[in-house]
């Protein structure tokens, strides 16, 4: 194992403190207008690949990083998230130009299949995702770039280290109940989950270097990927409301109340 | 599924429900697949794979009411559900058995492995559905639960993972499924299972408890945490979960978190203390039959979601609450 070559894709999604309008068609959500940031479970994928190359740095970890890339896929403002990724420490950026809609863009298959175009061309050995978009929900993307790849995965990471030069990692990873550890080797995919890291904000003199990064616009036809859609959103509809049932003064009101619903 | 207008789609429809299990025994996220297995309404066959299944789990499979037969595969390899050589394993099944749908829990087990299955067989994936609307179109929440997507699938095989809360009542009792010896071409684990660290608990199991109390950020610490909650759990004989505040600073578990990133859950009681009501937590528990909120502001949103309130002290309250329903 030489170095480390990171993949990091990205998505700008509706801000997660955002709560969303569903448009008058019923085909998705109101995104105009919209404040839209990093995915959050994608900050934690950048940042946990500058972690790795400060850790080759100082040599707490035996494998140094390469090179760090960025990517995603969207419209014309999509590179505002990939100069934040930059900002943060990624080392370039490629801006997968794809129509904007409401439907949350491609499928996670044709983004997995892109990605598999770009590991392969640019030689990459270490993918860090987030374990879900927080608008599709889907999280799938990870799990179906490993299975095309062939490579070992590790869901929903909240510990990883690289053990030695040969590449073995162990990732700490959550599952029902609790914590679960692997062991596998270079090259793999890893997803992340909150608890892996605690993103850093962006300084300015970084926000500036970031503008001088390079960026390139490429499109999924560049990997020999088609933006073929197997779901058909038929209707996006207001999940059914919720009323509170208003407030009681004291723990004997919220007894009776609770006795009264059949709750106790 | 079974009416006229779709009896040739339904004569097509074949489904396999992929069972999680552990240590010979099957998980809760087992059951919701079979639920939404059967709605479909073609047959099912149930599948899994581990250590010495057949006379543990698959044995427990067969009992289950409606299933046409379990598919079981005995291999020490398969024991830890590891996706690199669990999903080549499941893929080869499913083209010998040609199952039209496959599904399984949205639990860490389902979410892992069974993307990397589609994406074996070419095809879509459908996650975390709440409904089924015909053979080919389901339901699930987007957004955090704030929108509801019904979406069409075109694949010719359809891989489906269900929210447990949304599927229930399958019978554990009263079938008798054969239980038949799947394909095992024995493909390679490349990833090593280490070692696990589960959260011991003696309460119900948090995804399917009928009560739940939860704790946030206003318990302030795990000593707190654990002086003021436990006890309401255990009079109430209810499972505990957390706000992610409460999870971050460590009060509780991660493996309590309740919300879009953690546990979803719908029980017949949610009753919480110190939990403001973030989207992102209200996404976990929204569809919960009563929610009861105690919380000292009273503009915190969870109160807008809450059928009953109370506006208070916690370390008042809380207690106070515990001993009333103690006496009850």
């Amino acid at each position: 194992m030489s170095a480390l070559r990171i993949l990091v894709p990205v998505k700008r999604v509706i801000d997660y403190a955002i709560k969303p309008r569903i448009n008058k068609a019923q085909t998705g959500v109101e995104t105009t207008g919209v404040k839209h940031s990093m995915n959050p479970f994608d900050e934690l994928s950048v940042e946990e690949a500058v972690r790795l190359r400060q850790r080759g740095e100082d040599k707490s970890s035996p494998v140094k990083v390469e090179n760090i890339l960025a990517l995603s896929a969207g419209g014309p403002k999509t590179p505002d998230v990939l100069r934040t990724a930059m900002a943060m420490g990624a080392d370039r950026a490629f801006h997968i130009d794809v129509p904007e809609g409401a439907d949350g863009g491609p499928e996670p298959l044709t983004i997995a299949k892109m990605l598999r175009g770009v590991v392969e061309k640019e030689n990459i050995n270490l993918v860090l995702l987030g374990k879900q978009a927080i608008d599709g929900d889907q999280g799938q993307t990870g799990q179906m770039l490993a299975g095309l790849l062939g490579w070992p995965q590790a869901t929903q990471a909240s510990k990883v280290d690289i053990k030695d030069e040969a590449g073995t990692v162990e990732v700490t990873h959550e599952v029902d109940g609790g914590v679960e550890t692997l062991r596998a080797k270079l090259p793999m995919i890893i997803t992340t989950d909150l608890r892996l890291n605690e993103p850093r904000y962006a300084s300015l003199p970084n926000i500036m270097k970031a503008k001088k990064k390079p960026l390139e616009k490429k499109t999924l036809a560049d990997f020999g990927v088609e933006d073929t859609r197997r779901l058909k959103t038929l209707k996006v509809t207001e999940p059914p409301a919720r009323k509170g049932g208003g407030k009681v003064e004291d723990v004997d009101g919220l007894v009776s109340k609770l006795k009264e619903l059949g709750a106790l | 599924l079974r009416q006229p207008a779709s009896s040739s789609l339904a004569r097509l429809l074949s489904t396999l429900a992929v069972l999680e299990q552990r240590e010979g025994k099957l998980q809760n996220s087992s059951l919701s697949a079979i639920a939404a297995a059967q709605k479909l309404g073609g047959p099912v066959t149930a599948f899994l794979a581990g250590s010495g299944v057949k006379g543990t789990s698959a044995a427990e499979a067969a009992k289950i009411k409606g299933l046409e037969k379990v598919v079981a595969v005995e291999n020490d390899a398969y024991e830890k559900g590891l996706p690199e050589n669990y999903a080549p394993l499941l893929v080869e099944n499913i083209k010998k058995g040609e199952y039209t749908h496959i599904v399984a829990g949205h639990s860490a087990f389902g979410k892992s492995l069974l993307p990397r299955v589609a994406a074996l067989l070419d095809v879509s994936q459908v996650s975390d559905i709440t409904g089924i609307e015909s053979e080919d179109t389901f339901v699930r929440p987007i957004y955090a639960g704030n929108a509801i997507l019904t979406v069409q699938s075109t694949d010719n095989i359809k891989v489906i993972t269900v929210r447990g809360t949304a599927f229930q009542g399958t019978e554990t009792e009263g079938g008798s499924a054969e239980i038949v010896d799947g394909v095992d071409s024995s493909a390679v684990a490349q990833t090593e299972w280490v070692s696990e660290e589960l959260a011991k608990s003696e309460r119900p199991d948090l995804a399917t408890a009928s009560r739940v109390v939860s704790g946030g950020r206003g318990l302030k610490s795990k000593e707190e945490f654990d002086r003021v909650m436990l006890p309401l759990a255990d009079s109430l004989g209810a499972a505990i979960g957390a706000s992610r505040a409460a999870v971050d600073s460590g009060f509780a578990d991660n493996s309590l978190q309740v919300g879009q990133t953690g546990k979803n859950v719908a029980p017949q009681l949610y009753l919480c203390a110190g939990i403001s009501g973030a989207i992102q937590h209200l996404a976990g528990m929204k569809d919960s039959k009563v929610i009861a909120a105690i919380n000292k502001d009273p503009e915190a949103p969870i109160f807008q979601v809450a059928d009953v309130g109370l506006v208070g002290d916690l370390f008042e309250k809380v207690p106070e609450l515990t001993e009333k329903v103690k006496s009850a």
